[in-house]
Parts: structure tokens; sequence; C-alpha cells
């Protein structure tokens, strides 16, 4: 998905991503894991254009994010992972709204099929103000989705909703996955990285520390979950791991 | 993997129409704010400026200080609310994150500049086609150049479209729009000849007049009307169009940077 990325920000004396090199295959469920901080958001900003990097490429589908920005674009669904919404406009609007800006402007059969999935039928014709934090968080999520991308960003999709919508969420998201929809997930919650995804990259100072697949991860560490995995990369030093994977 | 290799879906369109439907929709939904609000303003100005200055005031020789009045009053209407409306949109949409629903799609820059301008000239011209319904109460104006007031009204709506887009992209936060408006817009606009003649100021102010490129927009505009005017229709439409132009050029190039918009 992206190659030899280097994210640098303006201030030249902090740099966002460091040499960051890897691929994520067609239909991959792939984790992107790593403390705040880390990178992940400016790489997702970089694979989506909402941020240029200051050397290096990145991908979507074979499209460079820069050089033919408009396919890329068309390939990616985003959920951002602020809770940001339109206060002028009702649930549906919104999605109608975000389809017409992909340039489908006849889109309400997926769009109430998106609904219904994510629980939000009923809220279809409430405004985006009246919703509570998990409802907007679904809202964010049918809107990354409204254009049928076949690669699906989820930056932190779950922080701060119930378990009833994570469930169905995850349910949701499987589904994709298993109908052919790569999915990139960040998540602080690393019981539902390690049971949804089958490989892993872990981020720390902009920097890939740990990439495996997720089996081989908890292997190679112990045999324990993700949380104590996680914990023993970011402890141990960096260069370790680099030169080890070298 | 045994998953099928999606591709993105095909048949897409621009994202331009929905990006306009959504700024005019925008504005419809509080029209009471964006519409009425506006059209009393102008009232208000007409009813005491008139009722003052009405038997003391002819301009042009021949013309009713009410009804050289209320061209300018349209105008300015126009002005300022074409400049609202994208630089409203657009801060609101930085202040409240949701911009970024607007940077993921694949819009180009030519399709989110015509969207924004679009949006602002039709809210302009809706706030002026009221402000003149109003001001038939009061008196019937003249129509001597009727493609000449259509010129000046889409010209200088989409001028200060135009700069309202640039205030959006270039203000962070309130305040620096707020002083755009107040320190810029606002003195320009009233500066331009909506309450007077350029010919009864002094000559220095005159001159300063004439360096203001909304005096054009108001001027062109009268002469729509009265069939007379301070400059040359021709003058002021050079000026409009130049003026349009330059700022449409800019407005682009900055879109096309992402200034402050990607970083």
């Amino acid at each position: 998905m992206w190659r030899s990325l280097f994210r640098q920000s303006k201030d030249p004396g902090f740099q966002a991503l460091d040499d960051i090199s890897l691929s994520v295959a067609h239909g991959e469920f792939f984790a992107l894991l790593g403390p705040n901080g880390a990178g992940k958001t400016s790489l997702i900003s970089i694979l989506a254009g909402l941020s240029r990097a200051s050397s290096g490429r990145a991908s979507v589908c074979g499209f460079d994010v820069v050089d033919d920005y408009q396919q890329a674009r068309r390939s990616l669904g985003v959920v951002p992972q602020e809770l940001v919404y339109d206060p002028f406009f009702t649930v549906r609007e919104s999605l109608r709204i975000q389809s017409g800006y992909f340039g489908f402007r006849h889109n309400d059969d997926w769009i109430d099929e998106i609904l219904a999935n994510l629980g939000l039928s009923d809220k279809a014709d409430t405004n985006m103000r009246a919703l509570s934090g998990g409802m907007k968080r679904r809202v964010l999520v049918a809107q990354a989705l409204v254009h049928r991308p076949p690669v699906i960003v989820l930056d932190e999709p779950t922080a701060g909703v119930d378990v009833d919508l994570r469930r169905s969420l995850w349910e949701f998201i499987s589904r994709l996955n298993k109908e052919g929809h790569t999915i990139l997930l960040t998540t602080h919650y690393l019981e539902e990285a390690e049971a949804l995804c089958s490989r892993i990259a872990m981020l720390k100072r902009g920097r890939i520390v740990a990439l495996d697949n997720t089996q081989a991860l908890l292997a190679r560490m112990g045999g324990g979950n993700l949380e104590a995995a996680f914990v023993q990369i970011m402890n141990s030093d960096t260069s370790d791991f680099l030169e080890q994977h070298a | 993997m045994n998953t099928p290799i999606l591709k993105a879906r095909t048949g897409a369109g621009s994202g331009f129409p929905t990006l306009l439907g959504k700024e005019l929709l925008r504005f419809w939904k509080v029209s009471f704010q964006t519409i009425a609000a506006p059209v009393i303003t102008a009232l208000l100005y007409l009813v005491i400026f008139a009722h003052v200055l009405q038997d003391r005031i002819q301009v042009y020789g021949t013309v009713p200080y009410t009804a050289f009045l209320i061209p300018g009053l349209m105008m300015m209407s126009m002005l300022q609310n074409a400049f609202a409306n994208p630089s409203s949109s657009m801060i609101q949409s930085r202040v409240t994150g949701n911009l970024v629903f607007m940077l993921l799609p694949p819009m180009t820059h030519r399709e989110i500049f015509s969207a924004y301008v679009l949006a602002g000239i039709i809210r302009g011209m809706a706030v002026g086609c009221c402000v003149w319904l109003v001001s038939l109460y009061f008196i019937t104006l003249p129509v001597s150049q009727p493609l000449w007031i259509l010129i000046f009204a889409v010209l200088s709506c989409g001028i200060m479209a135009i700069l309202g887009l640039i205030a959006g992209l270039t203000s962070e936060k309130y305040d620096q729009l707020a002083a755009f408006q107040n320190f810029l817009i606002m003195p320009a606009t009233f500066l331009s000849g909506v309450f007077y003649s350029v010919h009864s100021l002094p000559p220095f102010w005159q001159y300063i007049t004439h360096w203001n490129p909304l005096f054009y927009t108001i001027d062109g505009f009268r002469f729509g009307f009265f069939g007379i005017a301070d400059v040359s229709p021709w003058q002021s439409l050079a000026v409009v169009a130049g003026v349009f132009l330059l700022l449409t050029v800019f407005a682009l190039r900055l879109l096309a940077s992402g200034y402050k918009l990607r970083t």
C-alpha cells in the first residue's frame, strides 16, 4: 500500500514518520498499532491525501496518492478519529452529500443498507446534533462506506462507543472484509486487533518496530496475548528489532 | 487469499453538483438569518436615509435620492452576503472539523472553487432580488439596461464570493475572519458610493474611491437602472471583470496548493 514513506512536519525539528516501508495485500484485515503520537494518524493522513509526505511514495490499490489522487481517493474510505459532523444536516442528508462528493448522486439503496447494518435506520431523519456520541461514530463509519471503497481505513473507530455498537460494527466490517474489502485498523483496544486482524504492524516514534502475522508475532513474543506482546515490544530497544529484521 | 479483488466503483460523476447543492441547502435551511435579516437591514437603511435626505438631494440632476439609494443598497447587501456564504461555511467546517468530508473525496480544486463561488453568487442574487422587491413599496425603479444589471450583479457577487472563499481558506479562527470582514470588506462596501455619488466628495476622496474596486460594482450596477453613472460603464466593467479574473486565479492557486487545507 505504501513504500519508503517519509513524513516530515513543517517544523524541521520534528519528523512524524521515518522510513516506513510496507504494503498491505488486497483483502487483508491489517492492524496498525502504536502508542499515542507514534505516527498512525500521520500515515493514514498521507494515504487519504490530507497530508503530504516530504519524501517517498504511497499508493492505494496501485494508484499513487499524489499523481493519481482521484483514483486513490475513490479506492479509500476513511473513518476519522475525531468525532466530526455537519450540524446543518440529518443523517441521511449527510450520507447523500458524502456519496455525492464521490460522484454517486442516486445511491439510496446502498445508503439504506449501510444505515440498517449500523443500526441507524430509525435515526435517518434525525439532525446530526441530536445524536449521541456513539451514534455520531456510526455515521462516521457510514460516511466512509457510501462509495463502496475497496480499502477501508478505521482510525480508532470504537473509541468511546458502547458494547452493542462495537459488536455490530465488527460484524459489519468483518462481512465487508470477507466480501473482499481491505481493512486497515488503528486501535488502542488490542483484543480487537488480536481477534480481527491477520497481520499487525507496530509503530513507535514514527518507525515500524514489529511487522508480522498475528499468530507468528504472538508466538515470537512468548505466546501471550497481544497486549503483553505490545508492552514488551514498546519497552524494548527499537534498534534491536530493526537490526533483527534488517 | 480467496477473497475477490475489489476495485473502486465505476460510473462516478463530478462532486461539484453535490457540493453546490450542499452550500445552497446550508444557507436555505437558515434563510431567516441569511436572506430575511439582510433584507430587513437594507430596509432600515432605506427608511432612515430616504426619510432624511429624500427632499434635500437629487443625484445625476434628476434622479430622486430614494431611487439612487436603492441600487446601492441592493448591491451592498449582495456584496456582503456573497462574501458571507463561502467564508462562514469554510470557517464553520474548519472549526467543527467537518472540512475533512470535503477533502477526502476526489474533488478537484476547480470543482470546490466553482461550487463555493456559485453558491455565494446565488445567495447574493437572492438577497438582492428580495431587497428590490421590498423597495417596490417605496418607489419603482426604472430599468434602463437590464443586461448591465445582470452582468454587474453576477460579477460583483462573484468577486465577493471569491474573497469570502479566500478569507475562509486563510482564517483559522472566527476572529481572524471577523477582522477580514470588519477592516476590509465593511469599509470597502460603505466607502464605495452606496449612499452618495462620488462627485459629491472632495477631490482627494474621489481619487481614493477610484482605487476601490467595489465602487465600480455599484456604479456599473446603477448604470443598468438609470442609464447614467459616475464613470463609464465600460470602465467599470473592465475593472470588475479584471478583479474577478485576478481573484479567480489567486483562489484557484490557493486551493490547488492545499493552503491550510492539507498539511
